[in-house]
């Protein structure tokens, strides 16, 4: 049950050999996504040799299996988690009923759209990453840049299985639309607004793996709760994949923000500009890039209130950050949650019927996880001495999405005149001066066991692997 | 060899904080809810944790696999580690912490590794092994899929190629890595048997590709080292089992005796008996991989009494010469003269000192225990015969992971 069969050409605990037309259907489109790696996969790296993680079965001791492999020839491939026969739905209106083997008639529409939203993101990033590896700080980092694309491309082969297991023709054009969307592309754009945004530099990779990709964790973790059993096996396996993401993104910013402290002893400053020319990223820098990632990632939960939200969650298709481990009557009826709302000038609270607000409950669970990794940030900052503290902005400030759309916030929350936006914008989010000094510090480091200037080593290697192990060889 | 770790010293399991990222996986993945969290750490309760290590392959930073050695009264409370925004310094009774694995694993890894003082460092480019992933508490279940005697009929050896499945349980190999046989029952003394350990015959990726089993090459015992007779208890279970029983198998071990996976590498193997084992593995990965022309050399001196007690003899035959360099030596074969190992390496002198220079070439010896002076004189030997110094180059060697001896 749990074996992954590598001998047919997609590797997978579904028994895909039992359904000839599933399988025929994948094998056609197999081909389709190949060519896609190839044209929009990481650039220039068909023939290195990555050390990559690769599930060898999905229980715990053999997931994490790991070798040197050309990423190509990268056993992407579909694995679920093990089924539980008595599992019951456990929220919304068909609480304890058993969870569904196959997509309701009545919620087939919406189930689709759900796991096209979530698939599309994926290619997505890779897309928005691949020019990256040109300008890697390291083999180490190069390996987890390859690695956390290799397993964006692992999860679009998950949610093309359920198109094209469970939604027929449908899914077979949405599997295909997958894979001509172009992020960023005006005409033909992917499908959620911080999917088109540039991925330009390491910076904002690690941001975007902390941040953006923690939305994935909590999305992730919503749908691993769905009544739609085949939804809730195939994300619960790539949460496990998800968290290799954040760690990435996490350990990423934490050792650029090591580096900076560490030169702003050698050099006995604060000075931004001492500290720019000595080539290290400096804390405010650092900080209007963490402002722009965390406000573009948390306007992607949606509006603040939802009736889709509402839906999908009394139909029981995609619940609440831990539903199982929550003590209320998981209906929701007549409660209510707090929404932000600007009323006179002044930001302030209003109470609204929870199912309307469950993007909100969501986005608000979400912001107190990515706050604790905020805080170890500052843990290092703390460590060496230094009197400044990263802090993630304000929920309220540069939203585009729901009833704080375009509203003038600043980071500290007070909601502040076109002029004073104006006047400290520049203070607040990145400029295009920020990004062109971070994009003069990306340069090639590919030495084993040496890093670009700008970060500090990580604490330790991959799997245990030293430091200077040969992650990638070049051929 | 490992020190005994006294009752009331506990080997505990930590989480790093500095390094853990909160994801919450191994609290998922841990099946008997030994891992709890606050808004701050992800901790271990000792009271719990079993070490079943189930959690340590999921964790995406390795935060998870920390250990410490404390006394059992002490202990670091839940308290304590949510507390911790760093692993606090090892406490005195940690100062001699003990690998990774059981006392008699250990005990057997020291004697087998003596003869070159101690396990020598792996090849730079050798691949991760995994180890101890299933232990005496928690063996793996593993079913015989084959079991076949590779000697012949009339020798007097029984030596056996036997095929272990472990069907979905993960039990990830390497070549040059040996898993532990845990013979079911007690011995007289009403006490469970000791495991016993076997090399892998079969390379990483299956005895058959991409089948998740292992070959063992196994020897009958019926007589101790000194040729009085003897029921050897493992050997005589293992080779009496027929196709479909299950065996409780612990491991795999071994982090030393691996093989290079750099393209132009050289193997440079010497052994006798059953000691082909990881021989074979190896050679069968290299031949596997043909195809991909990484260039390198095979060179193989393989010793027994005669050819039909040698195992793997039919299949060696077969393999290209320009693959392998095979040397046999035969020490019972009637109307010629005895010969050893160490004898036919003094012949090919000049091309064994060649691979010796050449530092892309790693060498391995497995074998009965009375082979290594034997062997270790005749390189001696060899290399006074060609100018190159011995004892100045084994240290080199062994230092740069590219010397291996292993021996019973």
């Amino acid at each position: 049950m749990a074996a992954i069969d590598y001998s047919e050409k997609i590797p997978n605990n579904v028994n895909l050999a039992s359904d000839r037309t599933l399988q025929r259907a994948l094998e056609h489109w197999q081909p389709n996504y190949l060519k896609w790696w190839s044209e929009m996969g990481p650039d220039g790296s068909t023939d290195f040799d990555v050390y990559l993680r690769t599930a060898v079965s999905v229980d715990p001791s053999g997931w994490a299996h790991f070798d040197h492999v050309k990423m190509p020839d990268y056993r992407w491939g579909i694995f679920l988690t093990p089924t539980d026969a008595d599992r019951a739905i456990h929220f919304g209106e068909h609480l304890g009923e058993p969870a569904w083997q196959d997509v309701p008639g009545e919620h087939r529409a919406n189930l689709r759209r759900i796991i096209v939203t979530q698939g599309d993101t994926e290619p997505a990033s890779v897309e928005q990453q691949r020019h990256l590896g040109l300008t890697c700080p390291s083999q180490y980092d190069l390996r987890n840049l390859f690695q956390v694309n290799v397993e964006e491309g692992r999860h679009l082969w998950a949610m093309v299985y359920l198109l094209h297991r469970y939604f027929g023709r449908d899914g077979r054009e949405e599997a295909e639309a997958l894979l001509e969307r172009r992020s960023g592309d005006a005409n033909n754009p992917r499908i959620l607004g911080a999917f088109n945004e540039k991925t330009p530099d390491w910076l904002s990779f690690f941001m975007f793996t902390y941040f953006t990709d923690r939305d994935g964790k909590f999305q992730l973790c919503a749908l691993a709760e769905s009544g739609f059993d085949p939804l809730a096996r195939t994300t619960k396996f790539m949460l496990t994949e998800e968290a290799h993401h954040m760690f990435v993104g996490e350990s990423g910013v934490s050792r650029i923000i090591q580096r900076t402290c560490d030169a702003m002893h050698e050099l006995a400053t604060d000075d931004v500009a001492k500290l720019r020319a000595a080539g290290v990223i400096d804390l405010p820098t650092i900080q209007r890039y963490l402002n722009f990632h965390f406000s573009v990632t948390i306007d992607l939960f949606g509006a603040d209130q939802s009736s889709n939200a509402a839906t999908f969650y009394s139909a029981g298709l995609k619940g609440r950050f831990e539903e199982g481990k929550r003590a209320d009557d998981h209906r929701l009826h007549g409660q209510t949650y707090k929404v932000l709302e600007i009323a006179d000038g002044r930001l302030g609270e209003r109470e609204v019927p929870m199912l309307n607000a469950l993007n909100e409950v969501l986005r608000d669970d979400y912001i107190k996880d990515s706050i604790g990794g905020v805080n170890r940030w500052n843990k290092v900052i703390e460590k060496a001495g230094i009197p400044f503290r990263l802090a993630v902005p304000h929920k309220a400030f540069n939203r585009k999405i729901g009833t704080l759309a375009n509203a003038r916030v600043s980071p500290d929350g007070r909601v502040v005149s076109e002029a004073e936006w104006n006047a400290h914008v520049r203070d607040w989010l990145p400029t295009a001066e920020d990004r062109a000094f971070v994009a003069s510090l990306m340069g090639r480091v590919v030495a084993p066991g040496k890093f670009a200037n700008w970060i500090a080593p990580p604490l330790a290697g991959i799997n245990k692997q030293p430091v200077d192990f040969a992650y990638v060889r070049f051929n | 060899m490992t020190p005994d770790i006294a009752p009331d010293v506990l080997r505990q399991h930590l989480i790093d904080p500095e390094i853990c990222i909160r994801c919450n996986t191994c609290e998922e993945t841990c099946p008997i809810d030994a891992i709890t969290h606050d808004d701050r750490n992800y901790v271990v309760d000792p009271g719990k944790c079993d070490s079943c290590n189930v959690c340590l392959a999921p964790c995406p930073t390795g935060a998870i696999d920390n250990w410490r050695q404390v006394a059992r009264a002490s202990a670091y409370t839940i308290a304590q580690q949510l507390a911790w925004d760093a692993l606090p310094p090892p406490q005195a009774v940690d100062a001699a912490t003990p690998a990774d694995i059981p006392q008699e694993v250990a005990r057997i890894t020291a004697v087998a590794t003596a003869g070159q003082g101690g396990a020598a460092a792996p090849p730079w480019s050798a691949a991760h092994p995994y180890v101890n992933l299933h232990t005496l508490a928690k063996p793996a279940v593993a079913t015989v899929s084959g079991n076949f005697r590779l000697t012949d009929d009339g020798a007097s050896s029984d030596i056996r190629h036997i095929v272990l499945d472990f069907g979905s349980t993960a039990f990830p190999v390497l070549e040059g890595q040996t898993i532990g046989i845990v013979p079911p029952g007690t011995d007289a003394h009403g006490r469970p048997h000791f495991v016993r350990l076997y090399s892998i015959a079969s390379p990483r990726d299956g005895e058959r590709p991409r089948y998740n089993n292992v070959a063992l090459t196994v020897k009958r015992v019926t007589e101790d080292h000194a040729g009085k007779a003897v029921r050897g208890v493992a050997s005589n279970y293992l080779c009496d089992l027929e196709k479909g029983a299950t065996v409780h198998v612990v491991g795999p071990f071994g982090t030393s005796f691996l093989m290079p996976n750099h393209p132009g590498s050289s193997l440079l193997m010497i052994c006798t008996g059953t000691g082909s084992a990881p021989m074979r593995a190896m050679t069968e990965r290299r031949r596997r991989r043909i195809a991909l022309k990484e260039g390198g050399q095979l060179m193989l001196f393989f010793g027994a009494r005669a050819p039909e007690e040698l195992p793997y003899f039919g299949p060696l035959m077969k393999l290209p010469r320009d693959f392998i360099d095979i040397n046999f030596a035969f020490s019972r074969v009637p109307g010629q003269p005895k010969q050893y190992v160490q004898d036919v390496i003094r012949t090919r002198g000049a091309d064994v000192v060649r691979l010796l220079r050449d530092e892309q070439c790693y060498v391995y010896v497995c074998g009965l225990k009375g082979m290594e002076d034997g062997v270790t004189e005749a390189f001696r030997d060899a290399c006074r015969a060609h100018g190159l110094d011995w004892d100045a180059l084994l240290p080199a060697m062994r230092a740069h992971g590219r010397y291996h001896l292993e021996t019973y």
